[in-house]
């Protein structure tokens, strides 16, 4: 059995109070519940404080650039199909910089899954809007307010029919828990979009705030489409948290680790031999 | 007319078939012994337009594209306009009797009459250019026969029965041409390919098992081929959603333990930088080949250049070890390829093929490849004892790289600045050791460099009066610049040529710069780029240079129109 212990704990960077700790907790704990040992699992993030996630636990890590935590993960899965991949992302990294890839990585429909420790605000360059920031919400590179109509990311993946769409939140760490759990064991792609408060920077979306608007959803059923996008599009003075949306796909999968792979000499040799 | 080799031209607009004819035609004078180099010359649009596939067929090796033709395969009226002024003395035009030869030495084809439905008229039209040049037929029956195979035994007949008609029918013309001699000996089995072509099969020699693309031109045709042949061995490909994605997709299948290569040109490269920095950073072993067209941005599509040697050395933020191949013939596409692979395995850093759509699509006879001659290929770790760092200090710089999953050692990749164990860090003494780490790779690399190979007129290098300065695709205009030049006896020429560009060591060939009289660089490019890169690594300045960056490949003929003036 896998023991949380064996995920480690790690001195971090993050603001005392941030949502990224108890995020982190619940990830550990899901992938003990998963019963899935460190060596098992390979995280790949992008930039942000949300992206340095993997470095404050036991796994296989590769920490790379900006918005491309996604194509990392996909070639990572590739590249041994027999592993666990998990992304960690903050909301700027993956719908802003890495927004093209978020629509790609929903179309192509890999196992892997995508974390999402949404603030509503870029956490580490201090305070700007983020495509989930709200309108009008104003900081100090947009002191009219943000002027774009926030990005719904959860209405996005449901209108694509991405494989598992969910909604958490830090504030009821059972039930993140319980998403994530969920989302790793969805075969194809996964997405948990996760309310983490940001106490520095956001003083809009606060902790209290999300208390306030989140309610987990009961009696829905997440393969009814119709109503998923319906409870997709909630977001005001409800929020459902929970899993909106979950998909019958064809899963992008490879055949084999490919570290083991290497072609026989003959089969080399009738390659060449068809261009004589 | 020349004897020893003759240059046949099919034009027309595209989606006529062109490329098909001049396939076929090549790969039968390839199978009857011929030597043979193929430029492709087409334009950015799917339909009509004026393109051209020409293939000059030697009995002796052929080095370069000839600019007069000798046979003229005309698909439309607009190619007699176009390339008629290229005719040399005794040439024939091949047209469908519909178009206007306009008085020239012409063999005026029936196709109405010789095929049966104007789907045939590609086959009737290699049967006619078959016979005018002494072909034999039989060398294309088994050609269309292999061809159509896979759509049945109609299909194969009604293809033959055409070529045979068309190839008789030339028997019974009386026309005026003289062919070329045929090869003194059969030189025995060998490959038609084009560059692009060598470089997937040189990938795949190295056991290239990943790859991950976004299409453009000229690049494409490397993921195609790997796609092609590899795919059914267990290759695995994903078209990215952008060049991004592509370069980001190849370091995470790398680091998880795949052999990865990424293809792209300009446009793309400059997209994917970002990314190069990351494997020079994250120590992950990556092939980039970048095919060159004319830029700056979006140039022409579907011509060539040399101008993307200072994007390519200077592509990536921060500083890290990287080796740039540039080759010169199909060949070296191959070895190069694989040779790419070899160092960024050994050293885990990216690795450069830096192409251009001249060498990429030229169609060239080789040899087959040696492929036991192939040095073995380095491989990641499975397991490793632990404690195990995956940055590691040692002499060399190159630390034990590990694949994740095969044991219980965890392998950690970071684009930030990290210690040895992977963990971020801003610790500035741990900077220093990593980047110290990290550059003394590029002292492993520098012992590995493949030096220039000169082409001199007898055995003494040295002392030329003239040496022509060149790099990658330019090889084969330089020698045969240079051979002319050699046989009036007038300069003494030799030509130094870099399959590697990057690093350069002096010591490789600055004795042999110092001792001509005259050095001129040869380059695809408006600048000189590499003869300025030479500069500022040896301080050695070159006395003149003849550049060609109107997008066509560089000839013997404007190699040596542009010597005129500096010798
Ligand atoms: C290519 C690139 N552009 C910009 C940055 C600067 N940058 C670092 S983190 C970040 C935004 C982080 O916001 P978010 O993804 O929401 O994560 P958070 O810090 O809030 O967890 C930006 C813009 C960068 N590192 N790389
Ligand atoms: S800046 Fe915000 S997101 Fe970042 S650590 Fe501090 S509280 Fe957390």
């Amino acid at each position: 059995m896998t023991s949380i212990e064996q995920y480690g704990q790690f001195e971090t960077s993050w603001c005392p109070g941030c949502g990224n700790f108890p995020l982190l907790e619940s990830l550990k704990k899901a992938l003990m519940r998963l019963d899935l040992p460190p060596h098992r699992v390979m995280v790949s993030s992008g930039i942000g404080q949300a992206a340095k996630a993997p470095h404050y636990m036991h796994c296989h890590m590769f920490n790379g650039l900006h918005g491309r935590s996604l194509p990392v993960a996909q070639g990572m899965k590739m590249a041994n199909p027999e592993m666990t991949v998990i992304c960690q992302s903050g909301d700027g990294c993956v719908y802003g910089e890495g927004g093209n890839h978020f629509l790609a990585a929903i179309r192509r429909n890999m196992d892997i899954t995508l974390l999402v420790h949404d603030n509503q605000i870029y956490g580490l360059t201090k305070g700007q809007a983020s495509p989930t920031t709200q309108r009008g919400h104003v900081t100090k590179t947009q002191p009219g307010g943000a002027p774009s109509e926030a990005f719904n990311p959860v209405a996005v993946a449901v209108a694509m029919k991405a494989g598992f769409v969910a909604r958490a939140f830090t504030g009821e760490p059972e039930h993140l828990t319980e998403m994530i759990v969920q989302a790793v064991s969805h075969p194809g792609f996964s997405l948990v979009d996760i309310f983490q408060p940001c106490v520095s920077f956001n003083k809009v979306n606060t902790f209290g705030w999300y208390k306030e608007h989140c309610r987990i959803i009961e009696d829905h059923d997440p393969t009814d489409w119709a109503s998923a996008m319906a409870l997709a599009d909630e977001f005001g003075e409800r929020i459902p948290l929970g899993v909106l949306y979950r998909g019958e796909r064809p899963v992008l999968a490879t055949s084999m680790p490919l570290a083991r792979h290497r072609y026989g000499a003959d089969a080399l040799v009738a390659v060449l031999e068809s261009y004589a | 007319m020349p004897d020893t080799s003759i240059n046949i031209v099919i034009g027309g607009g595209a989606g006529q078939g062109l490329a098909t004819v001049g396939q076929l035609m090549a790969r039968a004078a390839t199978r009857a012994g011929y030597h043979l180099l193929v430029n492709q010359d087409y334009m950015s649009r799917i339909r009509g337009g004026h393109n051209f596939f020409s293939i000059r067929m030697g009995a002796e090796p052929v080095m370069a594209i000839a600019e007069g033709i000798d046979v003229l395969v005309a698909l439309d009226g607009r190619t007699i306009d176009e390339q008629s002024a290229q005719l040399n003395a005794g040439a024939i035009v091949i047209a469908g009797d519909t178009i206007d030869t306009a008085g020239l030495n012409a063999l005026r084809v029936p196709f109405k009459e010789l095929a049966p439905k104007p789907l045939f008229h590609n086959v009737a039209a290699l049967g006619v250019l078959g016979a005018a040049v002494c072909g034999e037929v039989s060398i294309l029956e088994d050609l269309l026969r292999q061809t159509f195979a896979k759509k049945g035994e109609a299909v194969v007949q009604a293809n033959i029965e055409v070529v045979r008609k068309a190839h008789d029918w030339v028997g019974e013309q009386a026309f005026d041409f003289s062919c070329i001699a045929p090869p003194p000996e059969h030189p025995g089995k060998r490959l038609m390919l084009d560059g692009n072509e060598a470089i997937a099969l040189g990938a795949l020699a190295a056991g290239c098992n990943f790859v991950s693309f976004y299409p453009m031109t000229p690049a494409t045709t490397v993921p195609i081929t790997l796609i092609a042949k590899g795919a059914p061995l267990g290759l695995v490909h994903d078209q990215a959603e952008d060049e991004i994605a592509a370069i980001n997709m190849a370091i995470g299948a790398s680091y998880a333990g795949a052999r990865a290569l990424v293809a792209t040109s300009g446009g793309g490269f400059a997209l994917m930088t970002e990314g190069v920095s990351l494997a020079g950073v994250s120590e992950t072993p990556l092939v980039v080949v970048v095919a060159q067209r004319p830029g700056p941005a979006t140039g022409m599509a579907t011509r060539t250049e040399q101008a993307d040697l200072n994007l390519v050395l200077y592509s990536g933020h921060g500083e890290f070890p990287r080796a740039v191949f540039a080759p010169g013939t199909v060949e070296q596409c191959f070895y190069l390829t694989h040779r790419a692979f070899d160092l960024a395995e050994q050293y885990q850093t990216p690795m450069f093929v830096l192409t251009d759509q001249f060498l990429a699509d030229s169609y060239r006879t080789v040899a087959p490849f040696d492929l036991g001659g192939l040095p073995e290929i380095a491989q990641p770790l499975l397991e490793a004892p632990s404690p195990y760092a995956r940055y590691a200090l040692t002499d060399d710089g190159v630390s034990p790289r590990m694949v994740p999953g095969f044991s219980e050692v965890l392998v950690r990749a970071d684009s930030h600045e990290h210690d040895e164990h992977g963990r971020i860090t801003e610790d500035a003494a741990n900077r220093v050791r990593q980047n110290v780490k990290r550059l003394d790779k590029g002292n492993g690399l520098m012992q590995d460099v493949i030096g220039p190979e000169y082409y001199g007129p007898d055995e003494s290098d040295e002392g030329a009066d003239l040496v022509l300065l060149c790099w990658g695709s330019s090889l084969g205009a330089c020698l045969e610049a240079a051979q002319t030049l050699n046989a009036k006896g007038l300069v003494r020429t030799t030509v130094l040529h870099f399959s590697q560009v990057y690093p350069l060591r002096e010591e490789q060939f600055m004795d042999f710069l110092e001792s001509a009289g005259q050095v001129v660089a040869v380059e695809g490019n408006a600048t000189a780029q590499f003869a300025r890169l030479v500069a500022r690594e040896t301080g050695f300045v070159v006395t003149g240079s003849v550049l060609r960056f109107d997008g066509r490949p560089l000839s013997p003929r404007y190699i040596l129109k542009g010597l005129e003036s500096i010798v």
